[in-house]
């Protein structure tokens, strides 16, 4: 397997996935990521992203064009707390997506930002891939994670260093109410990345765990049977 | 009176000049006279007589409301522009300037010379001016209102011009000048000739500036009574002057910025507001204004922000001079970066923002602000970041969408009638089944802000087929008599 690049890659589709091989969308360094979101009217987006910035109190930079505020609504602040968001969330709204990128890239260059999050609803024509390529240079450069939210899209070409496709899936049971919604779901599949292979997991989200790593955790998809027999390649890769 | 009746001539027709025209403030029962007119003046009427006095004898009277400190405000102003004849000016109450023109009078060609010159330029402005000159404060202050029109005092006839006047001319108080008239003291000739004891022993619980022997004291120059003219603020300023017009200000820039920042780092001192200006050829000017978020001197950190506002500019024909100027200053004391190298992060995001408001405009960069409310889409404001700073948000111990539609959009559901949770909805035109829900939870309208007949909302948490969660909401119930069948409004996204 080559290393470095996600082109030309084997990638088994097989069960022999490691469970070690899950991978951790918070903590892997200051590159672009993109996220997309699966489906119309899909805060999974937007949830996964809160989920992935971490404990930093340092401000975030949000940027938005009018398109993704019209279709997806704003970003509502009193719910970030809930979410076990600690940070300030800095506000730009922009109308046009050129100057959305405008305001990533200025972001980027900034030091004492915790994150750059950018929402860009459709594929306009100013979102090619050179201006990713820009951001993720920008973000390796000044070491600021960008994530760019796209919403309406479906898969033009990006430079991003690890895309994400979210979608919600069915909510947990509500421990109290069975009629209710539970804890969200989403389905989380990594389509793309450099140095690792793609896959879909299953995201839970807890804010309320004690351990901050442990608040966002990736599941394989199928259920037991699929843990099952990561468990037993992991006995064999120990043994 | 000359400031109202040029700012009204812009707008209409003054009135006649044989009507008597007056302005008026508010006294302590009732409108009291401010100023007036010439026509006023002749009919005898005062300043500080009631209006409605005044009235009563002249029906014709015209009233204006006066307007105090606009008065101020061009004193102020006049008083700063008097210093083209002298270095040490400052105003004099609310209708005078005192000017120290020691040294200064022969440049003008005399004394008398000086004072026409006075009385040409105030009219030149629509001011009309009484001049006075005298060798100490107190007599020329006296002379200017009570005097003949341009008396010049020379040093040996102070006391002999001041005699005649009357005693209130010393700006005693009213009660002071009362009791000097009832002792049959009425100017300031016979006050002179009272012995001083007596005088000293009379008043002395007087403060120092009302004290009537004081004031004459300082008037006919036996005390000191020097001037204390404020300074004039230094302007923060750099200019380049190009021997040709040229049309692209941007290789000029380096030069202006270098320049101004190294003028504030003498002085210590950080710029919040800039303007640059270009004076074109063809004797037009455009300027630009450009604020910063915390004060700060780094040349290339103005560059940046000037960059940013150089599209608009027009240059016309080329412009041949331009000027950097820092507005607004605040004190900057010199800073250490990180011994290692690395920036401070709070620096870095005030510089980061003063990029963005730069350019895109200071509404559209936002810090939260939270208000009381229990109305969500009342719960987050906002505040410009350049002036404002993040706040901490509230503890919600109920859930929140994660995102919220603003305004809420209304939706078509199916419900059982009259209180029954949603069972399908259609939204943007896709219909919804709803498989799980959770609520209602009830918001009443707040009767504190909202209007009279807003009906409360019964919020519903939906999760439809695919696993999306909405928010929505009913408002109104059916029979509250606030209007016809409830109304579905969809609300927020939850993650």
């Amino acid at each position: 397997m080559i290393p470095d690049s996600s082109f030309g890659q084997v990638v088994s589709l097989s069960a022999k996935r490691l469970v070690q091989d899950v991978p951790r969308p918070g903590s892997g360094g200051a590159v672009l990521r993109d996220v997309l979101a699966g489906g119309p009217f899909d805060a999974a987006v937007t949830g996964f992203v809160l989920a992935c910035l971490g404990e930093s109190t340092d401000p975030v930079l949000w940027v938005s064009d009018r398109m993704s505020r019209r279709e997806n609504g704003q970003l509502y602040g009193p719910a970030l707390r809930n979410f076990g968001f600690r940070g300030h969330v800095l506000k730009v709204e922009v109308s046009h997506p050129r100057d959305v990128l405008w305001a990533m890239e200025e972001g980027a260059a900034c030091a004492g930002l915790s994150a750059v999050v950018g929402e860009i609803h459709g594929a306009p024509e100013v979102l090619s891939f050179t201006a990713t390529k820009r951001l993720a240079l920008r973000a390796e450069t000044a070491g600021v994670p960008i994530w760019l939210i796209r919403s309406g899209d479906h898969g033009a070409l990006s430079a991003a260093r690890e895309r994400w496709r979210l979608s919600a899936l069915p909510s947990q049971t509500h421990p109290y109410n069975p009629q209710a919604p539970g804890a969200p779901l989403w389905e989380a599949e990594l389509f793309r990345a450099r140095g690792r292979s793609p896959g879909t997991w299953v995201a839970a989200h807890d804010p309320t765990a004690a351990e901050p790593a442990n608040r966002l955790r990736l599941f394989p998809q199928s259920g037991d049977g699929q843990m099952a027999e990561d468990d037993r390649a992991t006995a064999d890769l120990a043994g | 009176m000359d400031r109202w009746q040029r700012m009204t001539a812009q707008q209409r027709t003054l009135p006649d000049d044989t009507v008597p025209v007056v302005l008026a403030r508010q006294g302590a029962h009732g409108p009291v006279i401010h100023a007036l007119g010439a026509a006023a003046q002749a009919r005898g009427i005062s300043a500080g007589e009631r209006v409605v006095d005044v009235q009563a004898i002249h029906p014709d009277l015209h009233v204006e409301p006066a307007d105090p400190e606009g008065e101020g405000a061009l004193l102020a102003r006049v008083a700063l522009w008097a210093r083209r004849w002298c270095p040490w000016t400052v105003r004099d109450g609310a209708d005078g300037i005192v000017m120290d023109v020691t040294g200064a009078a022969h440049l003008f060609g005399g004394e008398a010379a000086m004072l026409r010159d006075m009385g040409a330029r105030f009219a030149m402005q629509g001011l009309s001016a009484r001049l006075a000159m005298a060798p100490t404060r107190g007599a020329a202050q006296m002379l200017a209102r009570f005097g003949a029109a341009g008396t010049i005092c020379g040093p040996q006839e102070v006391a002999e011009l001041l005699a005649p006047l009357p005693v209130v001319a010393l700006r005693i108080d009213s009660d002071t000048s009362r009791l000097l008239t009832r002792l049959g003291l009425k100017t300031i000739g016979a006050l002179m000739e009272v012995p001083r004891v007596a005088l000293m022993r009379r008043f002395d619980r007087i403060a120092e500036d009302r004290n009537p022997l004081v004031l004459l004291d300082r008037a006919l120059g036996r005390l000191g009574d020097p001037l204390n003219a404020p300074g004039e603020g230094r302007r923060w300023l750099a200019r380049a002057r190009l021997p040709e017009p040229v049309i692209d200000p941007v290789p000029h820039l380096d030069g202006l910025a270098a320049d101004l920042c190294t003028q504030l780092a003498q002085a210590e001192l950080g710029v919040r507001l800039l303007r640059l200006t270009i004076y074109r050829v063809d004797g037009e000017w455009r300027s630009r204004n450009v604020a910063t978020a915390s004060a700060s001197r780094e040349a290339s950190h103005v560059l940046r922000l000037l960059r940013g506002k150089l599209d608009g500019i027009d240059p016309g024909f080329g412009f041949d001079l331009l000027t950097l100027e820092a507005l607004r200053v605040e004190p900057l004391a010199l800073h250490q970066d990180h011994l290692e190298g690395g920036r401070e992060a709070g620096r870095d995001v005030a510089a980061l923002l003063d990029r963005l408001t730069a350019k895109l405009g200071p509404e559209r960069i936002t810090w939260p602000v939270w208000v009381q409310s229990h109305l969500p889409e009342r719960v987050e404001g906002r505040v410009p970041a350049l002036t404002g700073a993040p706040a901490a948000p509230p503890v919600l111990s109920r859930d929140r969408p994660l995102r919220l539609l603003t305004p809420p959009e209304e939706i078509a559901v199916l419900y059982a009638v009259p209180e029954g949770p949603p069972a399908r909805f259609r939204w943007r035109r896709v219909a919804y089944l709803t498989t799980r829900h959770e609520g209602p939870e009830r918001i009443a309208p707040e009767w504190w802000r909202d209007r009279p007949g807003t009906r409360l909302r019964d919020y519903y948490k939906v999760e439809v087929g695919d696993g999306r969660r909405f928010w929505i909401y009913r408002q109104g119930i059916l029979g509250d008599g606030r209007g016809g069948d409830p109304h579905w409004f969809l609300h927020g996204i939850f993650a």
